[in-house]
């Protein structure tokens, strides 16, 4: 049995320690907002953060996730959404919606440390793929949080 | 005959409806009895008003939806068609996935498929379509596609709306014993203001749904609508954005196991031996299972599962098509367009004649490759089968084609098979094939039950999809003394997908018949040109293709598009204007055109390095021009910086979702342009996963402006007609920069970086 933190809470998992920590999420946890997308850490679908910083899920194995503060998108809000998924709904960006938590993720861990984002920090930061072109619009999302946040 | 025996597969899937009543998807008057299949999924208290509408006595009004939410904003733009008529606010629907049943049959979707059927091109209805979508409404396939959906449901869904209001008009006049005349309604609730009454429909439903009225209630007039035209919020969003959406594969049954496979690589080969002993006692492991094609571990989990069955020692045979290669196949196409008559599509006046006779004819060879879905929730099925039933959560594209391949493969009574479809992460035409339900529903027979569900990982997805086809096309072309084009002479060498689509589910349908898609986007230029001959030989293959977003027109756009610009140069014209030129007679596309020239600020000339490109086409009943802004230098780097998009789409029911499907068939489009290729290699795909099939990401996706131009032509879609301007829009703006003509896709082949 493996303890891990996730989204605050203790949880222990009997796994082998090289299991992705993407699929300890999915099918052990059931905390299924954390997106299979590729398995080789292209796509950021899987993206979580570990201790405040994004990384790719599914080629994080659970031996390095053990001791690690796991959140994923179901522990981003605590009933009340985050002014990046305000952003998101405002500015009406998932299609199909199924890299969107890999979005967020990633744009949240950018906008923690870059409370001003540019286009070009913007661009490094959020290297996730989404198959429907939402692009456009998750940068005016970016945006839009990053105002909010400052105003707030 | 291979469609008419569909017919009847329709009908035994759809169960109870036994012996005729040819459901056709317009016209209520045609499900009998008419609200049987929604009246079987009400809860307690609620009641249907027809084969859309179910109100409860809180008021609380379900609307349901028969196509699948792709991220299509299918859900929101089909219920504001509802709440149109029945004068309701979004805030007190919740849309859902209606049951199986032929009223709600694609028509439009099977009519665009069918051979001759002469559809929606230039915005004609004529007595062809109409007779078209008589036997399509026959055939009948619930399915998501084709760009079809707010066309498809336009007049069923507000004639229910309308209807359902009326039903509630009559039953308050019964219940407050007054004139229905006096009753008027609005916001969910009916008014009779002379006794000063007002009730919500929740009061009313009941009555109402016993009521019988005529179903030819007409519709508001278009200047009277407050809901159609209006931008709204999605349903589907604020679940979208905390993780919450359910999607195929995030389904969790108890006591679910989960497969994973390993395929034969090489297209059509077979596995010849195993060694299943080997992985008996792997973590996990509950059992092996070898089929066809390849075969599946069945484990606890989804990566122990994957870990068995990459460890599962597997020896396949290869059989016919191990040396096909990309070389190979289009060498057969390049023999085939030389020596092949074809079949013509459009042949007007007498193109051969004029370029034999022409002192100068421009002539060019276009080449388009395979391509890959590559949706972001990779495949996925789960089934669960019984001793004589079968139930499956599937994201598909194709209720009832799944729902009969389901049945099928259990081999069940077809009134024993239950289909769940949740959201799609995405299908663009893959999740209308039926193999992961075949696959899926042999494994789980495997272990009868328990739920199993079987996760393809993406280099499954990349190598075993049924791709966009590669394309060859040859063009010749000559100008007239005043710089016009004189002659069109255009071949398309490329397979049928919709031969290959029949023949996936109905091998003894492989025959070579006419295919619309072949020739779409080629037969059916906008340009008027008096010596215009397109013909397409078709090349069969091994290799499967499927729809992929936007079908022929992804790659006849392209190629004609590109032509067109190709003639414009050398007839020294402008290549907006010498477009303009050949559309005087048009003139919805002569509008597009020149909004487009307007807004992009067209005639403004850019700093060195930089230039545009532009293209018109027509797809799915929409036309779209887009001029595409790029910079490039001789190390050939290029940057995609902005995009203008005009779409005349007739008439625009939710202005956002138009918006963001323009965006995305520009960005999936754009993907296929700067990298999209599968090669094949000894029978076999040689990309596995997103670091060899890239995508356009945040840092090289281009600025986008989309305006919205309806003229109230005939309704066209929007899910696709993006995508096909966007390739030739680049490569015209790559000419205008370097003067370098590309001719085939990828850029990524040619050295571009992006």
């Amino acid at each position: 049995m493996l303890s891990l933190t996730i989204n605050g809470k203790e949880t222990s998992v009997d796994v082998e320690e090289d299991t992705p920590l993407l699929w300890v999420l999915r099918d052990t946890v059931k905390l299924t907002g954390t997106k299979f997308g590729c398995g080789v850490a292209a796509c950021g679908a899987c993206t979580v953060h570990l201790n405040g910083e994004p990384v790719r899920s599914c080629t994080i194995p659970l031996s390095d996730a053990v001791g690690a503060e796991i959140t994923t998108i179901e522990g981003l809000s605590d009933g009340k959404l985050t002014a990046v998924q305000e952003a998101w709904i405002e500015e009406q960006v998932p299609q199909c919606g199924y890299c969107q938590s890999g979005m967020i993720m990633a744009a949240t861990a950018y906008l923690k440390n870059n409370p001003s984002p540019t286009d070009a920090g913007i661009d490094e930061a959020v290297t996730n793929i989404c198959r429907c072109g939402s692009y456009p619009r998750i940068r005016k999302a970016i945006h839009r949080a990053a105002k909010q946040m400052a105003e707030a | 005959m291979a469609l008419l025996n569909l017919t009847r597969r329709k009908f035994l899937i759809a169960g109870g409806l036994v012996g005729g009543g040819l459901a056709i998807g317009f016209g209520l008057g045609d499900d009998e009895p008419k609200n049987a299949a929604l009246q079987a999924t009400t809860s307690p208290g609620e009641f249907s008003l027809n084969a859309w509408i179910k109100i409860n006595k809180s008021g609380e009004i379900t609307i349901a939806i028969p196509q699948a939410e792709m991220g299509q904003g299918v859900y929101t733009a089909l219920s504001m068609l509802v709440a149109e008529e029945l004068e309701i606010d979004l805030s007190s629907v919740t849309p859902e996935m209606a049951p199986l049943a032929p009223v709600y049959v694609n028509a439009t979707a099977l009519m665009d498929l069918l051979p001759f059927s002469d559809g929606h091109h230039k915005g004609e209805a004529t007595v062809g379509a109409w007779g078209m979508r008589k036997v399509a409404g026959m055939l009948g396939v619930q399915a998501t596609g084709g760009s079809t959906s707010v066309r498809n449901a336009w007049e069923p869904m507000q004639k229910a709306g309308a209807m359902a209001r009326e039903m509630l008009i009559r039953a308050a006049a019964l219940q407050w014993n007054v004139p229905a005349g006096e009753c008027t309604v609005s916001k969910g609730k009916i008014i009779h203001k002379l006794t000063g009454k007002s009730a919500s429909y929740g009061e009313f439903v009941e009555t109402a749904s016993s009521i019988e009225i005529p179903d030819d209630i007409p519709l508001k007039a278009a200047s009277a609508r407050t809901m159609i035209g209006k931008s709204q919020s999605r349903f589907d969003i604020p679940e979208k954005v905390t993780g919450a959406a359910e999607y195929g594969i995030d389904i969790d049954l108890p006591n679910m196991a989960y497969a994973a496979v390993k395929l034969c690589p090489v297209f059509g080969g077979t596995v010849s031996d195993w060694d299943d002993k080997a992985i008996a006692n792997m973590p996990g492991v509950i059992k092996a299972v070898r089929f066809d094609t390849g075969v599946a571990v069945i484990a606890d989990s989804f990566w122990r599962a994957h870990k068995a069955v990459e460890a599962l020692p597997v020896t396949f045979d290869e059989g016919a098509n191990a040396a096909l290669s990309t070389e190979s196949i289009f060498a057969q196409f390049e023999q085939q367009l030389a020596s092949d008559e074809g079949r013509s599509y459009t042949d007007e006046g007498d193109a051969v004649e004029k370029i034999s006779q022409a002192d100068t004819v421009i002539s060019a060879t276009y080449k388009a490759p395979f391509l890959a879905h590559a949706c972001m929730e990779p495949m996925n099925c789960t089934a669960l089968v019984g001793e004589n039933d079968v139930e499956v959560w599937m994201p598909n594209q194709a209720q009832t084609l799944i729902a009969w391949f389901a049945e099928k493969t259990a081999d069940v009574p077809a009134e024993n098979v239950k289909l769940h479809t949740p959201y799609l992460g995405g299908g663009f035409g893959r999740r209308l094939e039926v193999d992961l339900v075949v696959m899926a529903v042999s494994i789980a027979k495997e272990l009868k039950g328990r739920p199993v569900k079987l996760i393809w990982t993406r280099e499954n997805d990349v190598q075993h999809d049924m791709y966009r086809p590669a394309a060859l096309a040859n063009f010749e072309g000559t100008l007239n003394s005043s710089g016009k084009i004189d002659a069109w002479h255009n071949r398309v060498a490329s397979p049928s997908v919709t031969r290959s689509f029949a023949k996936r589910l109905l091998p003894w349908a492989d025959i070579d018949m006419p295919d619309n898609t072949t020739a779409e986007g080629a037969a059916d230029i906008s340009y008027q040109i008096s010596n215009l001959l397109m013909e397409h030989v078709p090349t069969p293959l091994e290799i499967p293709v499927g729809y992929w977003r936007s079908v022929g027109h992804s790659y006849n756009a392209f190629f004609s598009e590109g032509f067109m610009d190709e003639m414009a140069w050398a007839a020294e014209k402008d290549p907006l204007e010498f477009r303009l030129s050949h559309l005087k007679e048009h003139k919805d596309f002569t509008a597009v055109l020149q909004k487009l020239k307007e807004v992009s600020d067209w005639t403004t000339p850019l700093p060195a390095g930089r230039g545009r490109g532009v293209a018109l086409h027509e797809s799915f009943g929409s036309i779209v021009g887009q001029v595409v802004e790029i910079t490039a230098n001789k190390d050939k780097e290029i940057s995609i910086d902005k995009v203008y998009c005009v779409i005349d789409c007739g008439t625009v029911v939710n202005p956002d979702t138009v918006k963001a499907q323009m965006e995305s068939g520009i960005i999936f489009g754009l993907s296929a342009a700067l990298y999209g290729e599968i090669t094949i290699e000894r029978g076999r795909v040689v990309q596995e996963n997103f670091p060899d099939y890239d995508m356009v990401r945040l840092n090289n996706c281009p600025e986008i402006e989309v305006h919205l131009a309806p003229s109230g032509r005939p309704l066209g879609g929007v899910g696709e007609p993006a995508t096909p301007p966007i390739a030739p829009a680049v490569v015209n703006a790559l000419f205008a920069v370097t003067k370098t003509r590309i001719r085939e896709l990828p850029l990524s082949k040619h050295g571009y970086t992006a």
